[in-house]
């Protein structure tokens, strides 16, 4: 069988070679380090490890609060989108290009930020004070870190989709009577949702495993306020590797779901588009 | 994701379409949206900068000559330094590989390369650990040699480069998928070989969207905390990139030092955003131009399937 | 020089796939036009990047001037192409896309810059060596393109739909000047179209091509007057489609019998392509009334009018006629109108349709 099937500009066995000694040094290595050192605890110690209750109720924590995160997410990045697309508004390009602040801003900076504001005595967290809302130091918080972090996923990626959809089939449901609602759900919605779907499971994603902007904003106490990546840095400063690797193992193999659910989401959106 | 190609080709038609949203509608939808971000955008980053010059410029500077800020600017430039330059050569290599040839396994290769992003920074520091730690795979065999990685400088700038790994060859994949072959294989039939294409086409070719790359790699690197927090053991002065630092000084509530230091890589971070709205613009001023001459490819051609004899 | 092409095969995709260029042979007269028409999907432009070697075949060989070139990457085989994108560099100013291939070659200095004021002067564009790609107008970005694909003394000239991109105007007006830089040039040139209109127009010979396979190569005449098959004869030049049947070795079209393609037995279906302008109507004058066809609509082209009848099998043939004739016969939609076929090429009908 031949490796290259197309393609005939030069450079393909050092491009080949060169990526591929470097992901194996940088990605394949270190990763499947990991795996082995917590294949090496043996079943038994491995469930132990990972099924304790702290653990447990970081787990409980981390995915709750990713998942509501990211669902905000799915909510109000549709209409962020929606409303960079459609409308003209003074300042648009600049909110555009703030919605990318999330990638490019450090998490330590965003956590002692949104700390900062959320607290007792912030700008805003003294407003939900009054209404006997905490923010700061609770599974709230923990929430409002990670809706932070997710905001740039399902906008960026239904954006390019609203964009290309051809105004004519807008106006042909309109002249088939359909009122904007209905020309939204039944013609619009179905075609954006394969992109928020995807977008939702990479913000939920990178929710599961942020730690800068959680750490400070979350108080870190434990089986109330502690997450999973916290938790196996706490289990490394005790100098347990198996445990930390063990709670690790878990979290990788969530990641890795997800990456395959967010792979076939994004084959499903390019069958949809064709 | 982060890709910086758009086409905007069928939203000029769209505004001036008869068929939309009330006037009402759209205030609600604007406002809504506006609200949102500023809540949870820009609220955050204003306090950056508020809480930074709370007490003057006085304080602020005086914040940031600490000699430890000095070091951990010092590290931190140092990391970006070696992991940014790495990651650019990989990610040219890459892009070059993907996006020029089809080959087995490519799908694969490209879900591998995308790993760091999904795997969590803090598992990113600890692969590290379990393979230079103390007790680590390597850990003795290094420790013989008396060679620190982890809880040192070379452990930083691993971590850093696993976690930014993919940033710049994604970017290209992006921008040289989008801009398609063309131009190469030109080059190629005039006689040009793969380095002279590569620096005379293809890089000039790509050039925003590879600065863009360059620079939000440069920016997540120096911005990196989990992965690194992890393998850096804390050594003041040592160890402490500017991310650290400002963790450190929050917890010592010295707030205008953390927020000193945090609105450096603020700053960073929006000077990253200003490059790709300009990396976006040039793409899309160029991308309007394509559109306008395939405009002229819509025409129908099948015109001359009609009956022929008909011209004069 | 002549390019020659043997049993090319390529297949995109799996290995059990269709191929896109199916076992194709054929050869470009040296100093020529070839043109390798088809329908999209017939695998012209595919061959032609076979001969540039921008694509490597599966099976099969190119020669160029008798030398077999298949081993030969693109940088080497000295093709010019022009791409259907024209592919100009847009970071580069047009005198330095043209000077791109002879700096590669890394010709003196002063040799490339004349040679570029002479290559701006013959695609008549003399102003305009230091605008960018991006300020040109899309027939003189591709005058720019053949310019750059010239400046490397090509051996052959290889042209992929060239004229795809442009109205309608503009692509007549480069196809003249085409064919006077051609003659000027006598270089061989391969060129792909899907409009028989260029390929008649432009070539001294046709290499029509259908799904990957050649359907018939010769002189535009030759394709037009002769076709070999059914695809060949519908491709080329819209025609009617009568139905008959053959009877003592001819088909009876109307008043006109033609004969049948050799070795059709008595009652063997066929179908006639009949160009509309080798048909002839005229008054009636005293047929049966059951063989004249009636006229359905009249629609003026230009000096021309189509004449639209039915016929009494029930089949509709378009006539084709000038004015001054139609205005000589008077007739009016509705009127009944004898049909005289002059010409007509028959074949075995297929089943498959």
């Amino acid at each position: 069988m031949r490796w290259k099937t197309r393609g005939v500009l030069p450079g393909f066995g050092l491009s080949l070679g060169y990526t591929l000694f470097y992901v194996g040094l940088l990605v394949v290595l270190p990763l499947s380090a990991m795996v082995i050192k917590a294949s090496s605890l043996g079943p038994s110690e491995l469930w132990t490890k990972v099924s304790d209750e702290r653990a447990l109720a970081a787990y409980r924590l981390s995915f709750g609060s990713a998942l509501v995160g990211s669902l905000v997410n799915a909510v109000f990045g549709v209409l962020v989108a929606w409303v960079l697309v459609r409308y003209r508004f003074p300042g648009r390009g600049l909110v555009d290009a703030l919605v990318d602040l999330p990638f490019a801003l450090p998490t330590a900076v965003a956590g002692i930020a949104l700390t900062t504001v959320y607290a007792e005595h912030g700008v805003l967290g003294q407003q939900l004070a009054k209404i006997g809302v905490k923010v700061a130091f609770t599974p709230l918080g923990v929430t409002m870190a990670l809706t932070f972090i997710g905001i740039p996923f399902v906008v960026r990626t239904v954006q390019p989709v609203l964009e290309e959809i051809d105004p004519d089939v807008e106006e042909a449901a309109a002249v088939l009577g359909a009122t904007r609602f209905q020309t939204f759900r039944r013609v619009i919605f179905p075609s954006i949702l394969p992109a928020t779907l995807t977008g939702f499971a990479l913000a939920f994603a990178r929710a599961l495993g942020e730690y800068g902007s959680v750490v400070f904003i979350s108080g870190n106490m434990p089986m109330r306020t502690e997450i999973t990546p916290l938790l196996i840095v706490t289990k490394l400063e005790q100098y347990d590797y198996a445990g930390a690797t063990a709670i690790a193992a878990v979290m990788l193999m969530a990641s890795f779901s997800l990456l395959l659910l967010v792979n076939l989401l994004e084959r499903w959106a390019r069958r949809a588009e064709a | 994701m982060s890709g910086i190609i758009g086409t905007r080709a069928a939203s000029a038609r769209r505004r001036d379409s008869q068929v939309g949203e009330s006037v009402f509608v759209r205030m609600l939808l604007i406002v809504m949206a506006l609200g949102f971000l500023g809540i949870f955008l820009v609220a955050p980053l204003v306090t950056v900068f508020a809480s930074a010059f709370s007490q003057g410029l006085g304080p602020y500077w005086a914040a940031l000559a600490q000699d430890e800020t000095l070091d951990a600017i010092e590290l931190t430039l140092l990391t970006a330094g070696i992991s940014v330059p790495l990651n650019v050569v990989f990610g040219i290599a890459a892009a070059w590989l993907v996006t020029k040839y089809d080959f087995w396994g490519k799908s694969v290769l490209i879900t591998v390369v995308d790993l760091p992003f999904s795997v969590s920074p803090v598992i990113s520091g600890l692969i590290f650990v379990l393979l230079f730690g103390a007790h680590g795979w390597f850990g003795p065999w290094l420790s013989e040699r008396d060679i620190k990685i982890i809880f040192a400088v070379p452990g930083i700038v691993m971590a850093t480069t696993f976690v930014t790994f993919p940033l710049v060859a994604r970017e290209l994949i992006a921008v040289m998928h989008a801009q398609g072959n063309d131009e190469e294989e030109a080059a190629l039939t005039l006689g040009a070989g793969g380095l002279s294409i590569l620096l005379r086409i293809t890089l000039p070719k790509v050039r925003w969207g590879l600065l863009y790359g360059v620079i939000l790699c440069n920016a997540r690197a120096m911005g990196e905390f989990g992965a690194v927090s992890v393998v850096s053991g804390h050594v003041r002065g040592l160890t402490n990139t500017l991310p650290l630092q400002v963790e450190i000084l929050y917890n010592e509530y010295n707030f205008v030092g953390a927020f000193a230091v945090a609105s450096l890589l603020a700053s960073l971070a929006l000077l990253t955003l200003l490059v790709k709205k300009i990396a976006e613009w040039s793409v899309s001023n160029r991308q309007a131009k394509r559109d306008a001459l395939r405009s002229a490819e819509a025409r129908p051609l099948a015109a001359s399937a009609e009956l022929e004899g008909v011209r004069p | 020089m002549t390019v020659r092409v043997e049993n090319l095969v390529k297949r995109f995709g799996n290995a059990g796939g269709p191929a896109a260029v199916a076992e194709v042979s054929f050869e470009a007269r040296p100093q020529a036009i070839t043109t390798l028409l088809g329908p999209s999907g017939s695998g012209k432009s595919t061959l032609l990047r076979l001969i540039a070697g921008l694509e490597t075949p599966d099976a099969g060989r190119v020669l160029i001037d008798g030398k077999d070139v298949s081993a030969l990457s693109p940088q080497h085989r000295n093709v010019g192409f022009v791409f259907q994108s024209y592919a100009l560099f847009k970071h580069m100013t047009v005198a330095d896309n043209i000077a791109f291939g002879m700096k590669i070659r890394r010709l003196p200095k002063a040799q490339t810059k004349a040679r570029v004021a002479e290559l701006l002067e013959l695609v008549q564009l003399p102003e305009y060596g230091a605008r960018f790609p991006s300020q040109l107008s899309g027939g003189q970005r591709q005058r720019v393109a053949l310019a750059r694909a010239l400046a490397i003394e090509p051996k052959v000239l290889l042209l992929d739909e060239p004229f795809g991109a442009l109205d309608t105007q503009v692509r007549v007006e480069l196809r003249e000047w085409l064919v006077t830089l051609h003659e000027r040039t006598g270089i061989t040139t391969l060129l792909v179209t899907h409009d028989q209109e260029e390929a008649l127009e432009l070539s001294q010979h046709v290499v029509l091509l259908n799904q990957g396979r050649v359907a018939q190569a010769g002189s535009p005449h030759d394709l037009y007057d002769h076709p070999a098959d059914e695809f060949v004869a519908s491709f080329l030049g819209g025609a009617n489609v009568m139905k008959s049947r053959v009877s003592d070795g001819e088909a009876k079209l109307g008043t006109k019998s033609v004969p049948a393609p050799s070795g059709a037995r008595d009652g063997t279906p066929v179908q006639a392509f009949v160009r509309p302008h080798n048909i002839r109507v005229r008054r009636p004058d005293g047929e049966d009334p059951a063989e004249l066809g009636k006229i359905e609509r009249l629609t003026r082209v230009g000096g021309y009018v189509k004449v639209y009848v039915s016929l009494p099998s029930g089949e509709s043939i378009v006539v084709l006629t000038s004015k001054t004739d139609l205005d000589a016969l008077g007739v009016e939609p509705g009127d009944p109108v004898a049909v005289e076929v002059v010409d007509a090429k028959v074949f075995v009908q297929s089943y498959s349709i």
